[in-house]
């Protein structure tokens, strides 16, 4: 089978960050032992160049806050010189005056910042701390520097009525994109899913909002709408496909085809300290594990509708936490026999309270 | 559109991997042909789109490309990634 050449390098600097979102993707270990060693500089910047030469066109610098990095400024100017189109992915709260205009100088392409939601109050409670005049402050600047703006808003049961306010911001705020992320069930997620997960009909409300808002506006504000998969009876290709676009590289070095990947038992991941990223892209366990079709068992092995190739079998991670199998059909799939659970999932107990991100793994789990 | 340029964010490269012109713009790339690279180069918020037409006919000894230049700025303006300077 022809190798697919990467196409974006997923950076996650630190896994420091001063919010506490309950539906933060971080794994819950973040706090642990094995990442408290971040990578050095140079490793960084090497990284960028092998990055560039396997075919990476764009590179997110994520975290975490990516803010709290010390050598933020030398890294995008790396990526600039090493020819990659880079998006910083920041909450915004460290979003200075001072700050941004050495990114824009060192050569950052574009600033996505985040909300949790349009109301300062409700934005600051799921955040787990005052922060929506900052953020609204650092996206004006972002304007007002000349950077390309996304605005991104996790939506979930506590915000997703509030959609046409979020919509109504982002064009008052002059963002060119709109991303507009239902959750995603991993990481801090899995924790708070019975605080998170909507109503049908909320989001079928939202997803009306959403269109007449593009009626309205046309491509002045470019939104990103997209069902979350746990309604729906197909799965979606994760990450394009299992290591054939995306690669992430932890705050310590390690490689992983997705944000969840660590969560699979046995999965051993390349280290950019030890192995050159090629290396790691084309041969290292973690990416081979599941890349194409070889690995899929039954129902995606003789899939009556021939997807193998459409969605690559669906969420592994998601497969893992709902069968047990990291290697089962994503039971969204409606030809997975697990796919009950996941229609009991979207039914299950509901409940205001979070358990909020900490460097510290969660009571409840 | 009076003066076409670039939309905020959106950066031509050539792409030495895969040997094709790109726009990059936030998290995506567009795949383009070489006359799409070539009036998108002179999209600089400057010219306006008879004076692109102009230079270009000049490099392709005098073809008629007006077409050609509408038929990209027009596609690109829908998409957002190209918007009148002028504006
Ligand atoms: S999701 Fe929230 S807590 Fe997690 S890194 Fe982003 S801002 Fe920080
Ligand atoms: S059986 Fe497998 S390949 Fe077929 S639709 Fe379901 S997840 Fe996709």
């Amino acid at each position: 089978m022809r190798q697919h050449r990467p196409s974006t390098l997923i950076a996650e600097l630190s896994y420091q960050c001063p919010l506490h979102c309950p539906y933060c993707s971080n794994p819950l270990d973040i706090g642990g032992e094995k990442y408290r060693r971040e990578l050095e500089t140079e490793h960084w910047i090497r990284t960028f160049r092998e990055a560039r030469r396997l075919g990476v066109l764009q590179l997110a610098l994520t975290g975490g806050e990516p803010m709290l990095r010390g050598d933020l400024v030398e890294l995008c100017a790396a990526s600039r010189d090493a020819g990659l189109y880079s998006s910083l992915i920041t909450a915004g709260t460290l979003f200075t005056r001072e700050r941004a205009e050495a990114l824009k100088s060192a050569g950052l392409d574009h600033v996505q910042i985040s909300i949790q939601s349009p109301n300062a109050d409700e934005n600051d409670r799921i955040a787990g701390n005052r922060s929506f005049e900052k953020k609204i402050a650092a996206a004006r600047l972002a304007k007002q520097l000349d950077f390309a703006l996304t605005i991104n808003c996790v939506l979930h049961r506590q915000n997703l009525d509030r959609i046409a306010e979020v919509l109504d911001l982002a064009l008052e705020l002059g963002a060119q994109r709109l991303e507009l992320a239902n959750t995603q069930y991993y990481g801090w997620a899995v924790a708070n899913q019975e605080a998170l997960l909507p109503s049908p009909k909320q989001l079928r409300r939202a997803e009306e909002a959403v269109q007449r808002f593009r009626e309205r506006v046309g491509p002045k504000v470019d939104v990103l709408w997209v069902l979350p998969d746990f309604y729906e009876d197909l799965p979606k290709p994760c990450m394009g496909g299992w290591g054939r676009t995306a690669m992430v590289v932890a705050p310590n070095g390690d490689v992983l085809p997705c944000h969840a990947a660590a969560t699979i038992p046995g999965l051993e991941f390349a280290n950019v300290r030890e192995h050159p990223l090629e290396w790691i892209w084309s041969s290292s366990d973690a990416f081979v594990r599941f890349r194409g079709t070889d690995w899929m068992q039954e129902p995606c092995r003789t899939c009556p509708l021939g997807r193998q190739e459409v969605d690559w079998g669906g969420c592994r991670c998601q497969a893992l936490r709902l069968t047990g199998d990291a290697a089962a059909t994503d039971p969204v799939c409606r030809f997975s026999r697990h796919h009950d659970r996941v229609i009991s999932a979207r039914e299950s107990a509901q409940t205001d309270e979070f358990v909020y991100r900490t460097m510290k793994r969660p009571v409840r789990n | 559109m009076t003066r076409p340029c670039l939309a905020t964010g959106a950066r031509l490269r050539y792409d030495e991997v895969r040997e094709e012109h790109l726009l990059l713009v936030p998290e995506g790339a567009v795949r383009l042909n070489r006359t799409a690279a070539e009036v998108l180069e002179l999209c600089d918020g400057e010219r306006s789109l008879d004076e692109i037409v102009g230079a270009l006919s000049v490099r392709y000894a005098r073809a008629d490309l007006r077409d050609d230049v509408r038929r990209v700025v027009d596609a690109m303006a829908a998409r957002g990634l190209v918007v009148d300077a002028a504006a």
